[in-house]
């Protein structure tokens, strides 16, 4: 089954066009992953998938359901990460991930029984006492994802999940990212982090101004894209085995685009 | 024709309370001293103007100062806390800790989100105008059983100034305004509607004009509960205040979809 389907999908505000009438698929279980620079679309992008920004044309259902019609029904199953962390900075973490719960309806007593499974799942069971500015970014950004675990959504919308994060934080991130899709749990993940994408996404498109570039899996768009242009990239950078950086800066060029 | 449409086309589910039952475990958290703070001032105004200049003044409508202005200090303090709420405390919610962000990311409307913001807004209202009436209270102010149905008008009342206060969010979504909003609405509002003094003593044209005011149509209501002066006039301050309510109803959540969604 398709769990988002896009057709001509396109996104304007202020006389701005963020997104330009794009196309894609995302099939159940898999993680699809929205690669770009800033100002690409890619949030914009997601936002109309959660409904938080609505579709200026084309068609966008997700689960079956149009976005302009169900979207309550869509959130139903959704978890969000966003881009900026907005936990609720008034309530401790784990009142954080009940009164989240509350607003999906969950029983209060399942609430807690899920709430103290995710905090012990993402390493911060000890920290359910306390308040969220004390905790340290990389265990801020668990706390965001576990929160957007609390109504077991089929569909996990991750958007720069792991931007500002050190290493060690970003590789404890990704490790239970994978456990979850292992779970079945389909992924939706923007990044810029080209190692984020092959580390992660089974199939990808790369976005820029606003257009999707290609579409593929990690290997396959390093393979096509290595064969055309080899002579360049083995300029660049001598007797390194072309990645999916890139192909990136291949296709969305070099210049700083803000 | 499409803006009216949108205008009307509220999105609400019983999520509100859910909105609403966040922002009260927050409130419980340190609300022995949110509530301390909050009837300090009615209390130095009672002590400084009641007792202190009362000592100067005549009574008035046949009444000693300080009874005069008790009752309208109770709709007063009433009114500020939730425009307080409904300004600096939605427009902190919404702006630096992305608290509306996150709830819309659930099966929450944003819809939802400000009707749990007006709700909160009422709540401050009845919450602290039975306090302050506590206070009037174990004072010897009280003199009539009518006050009990006070916290109802303060529902009314609280109601109308959170949606005043959210309306001035939605319009000028900035930090620094809300300090225009509270001296060039609520300060004026509260020198001018009744609270100190009787308008009767000014001229026809100002006590026309006070008749736009909401605090006035509320301290008039509160003051004849308290005092036990209850008449037919009281049953069209309520009215007016109603009519207020329901007429601007709709605007708060237009501008906060407007300034939120795009």
């Amino acid at each position: 089954m398709d769990i988002v389907i896009a057709e001509s999908l396109l996104k304007q505000y202020n006389g701005f066009t963020a997104v330009r009438e794009v196309n894609f698929t995302i099939r159940d279980r898999e993680c699809f992953g929205f690669l770009g620079p800033n100002g690409a679309g890619k949030t914009s992008l997601v936002k109309m998938i959660y409904g938080f920004s609505p579709v200026t044309s084309g068609k966008l259902t997700v689960f079956g359901m149009d976005v302009k019609t169900n979207i309550r029904d869509i959130k139903r199953l959704l978890g969000v990460v966003p881009q900026e962390n907005n936990l609720d900075p008034d309530l401790k973490v784990l009142q954080n991930l009940l009164v989240y719960a509350s607003y999906f309806g969950i029983d209060a007593r399942l609430a807690r029984e899920r709430a103290e499974e995710l905090l012990e799942f993402f390493g911060l069971k000890e920290k359910a006492g306390e308040i969220v500015e004390s905790l340290s970014g990389g265990m801020k950004r668990r706390l965001v994802i576990a929160r957007a675990l609390i109504n077991k959504p089929g569909l996990l919308i991750l958007d720069e999940p792991t931007t500002g994060l050190d290493p060690q934080a970003r590789h404890m991130v990704w490790q239970r990212l994978r456990l979850l899709k292992e779970q079945g749990v389909t992924l939706i993940l923007t990044t810029h982090y080209m190692e984020e994408a092959s580390q992660l996404c089974d199939r990808l498109v790369i976005m820029n101004l606003g257009e999707i570039l290609v579409e593929g899996t990690p290997q396959k768009l390093v393979a096509d894209y290595i064969d055309e242009t080899s002579g360049q990239i083995v300029q660049e950078k001598k007797e390194q085995p072309a990645t999916l950086e890139d192909v990136f800066l291949k296709l969305t060029g070099r210049k700083l685009q803000d | 024709m499409e803006t009216l449409k949108r205008l009307f086309r509220i999105n609400i589910s019983p999520l509100v309370w859910k909105v609403f039952r966040r922002h009260l475990i927050v409130f419980s958290r340190n609300w022995k001293v949110n509530i301390s703070f909050n009837f300090f001032e009615p209390l130095l105004y009672l002590t400084a103007l009641g007792i202190g200049l009362g000592a100067y003044v005549h009574p008035i409508e046949g009444v000693p100062y300080l009874n005069y202005l008790a009752p309208g200090l109770v709709a007063s303090s009433a009114v500020f806390a939730t425009a307080y709420e409904c300004t600096y405390g939605t427009f902190i919610r919404m702006e630096f800790q992305k608290t509306f962000h996150a709830m819309v990311a659930t099966p929450v409307s944003m819809d939802d989100v400000i009707a749990g913001e007006i709700l909160y807004g009422v709540f401050k209202s009845v919450l602290y105008s039975l306090v302050i009436l506590a206070v009037i209270f174990a004072l010897g102010l009280v003199k009539s059983p009518w006050t009990l149905l006070i916290p109802c008008v303060m529902f009314v009342g609280g109601a109308l100034f959170a949606i005043l206060s959210i309306i001035w969010t939605g319009l000028v979504p900035n930090i620094e305004s809300f300090n225009y909003y509270f001296s060039l609405v609520m300060t004026p509002l509260f020198l001018f509607s009744g609270v100190f003094f009787p308008l009767t003593g000014m001229s026809i044209i100002v006590q026309k004009i006070v008749w736009i005011s909401p605090l006035y149509h509320l301290v008039n209501i509160t003051r004849g509960m308290i005092l036990g002066r209850v008449g037919i006039s009281l049953v069209w301050d309520l009215i007016w205040m109603i009519v207020a309510v329901l007429i601007l109803l709709p605007v708060p959540f237009y501008l906060m979809r407007r300034l939120m969604i795009r």
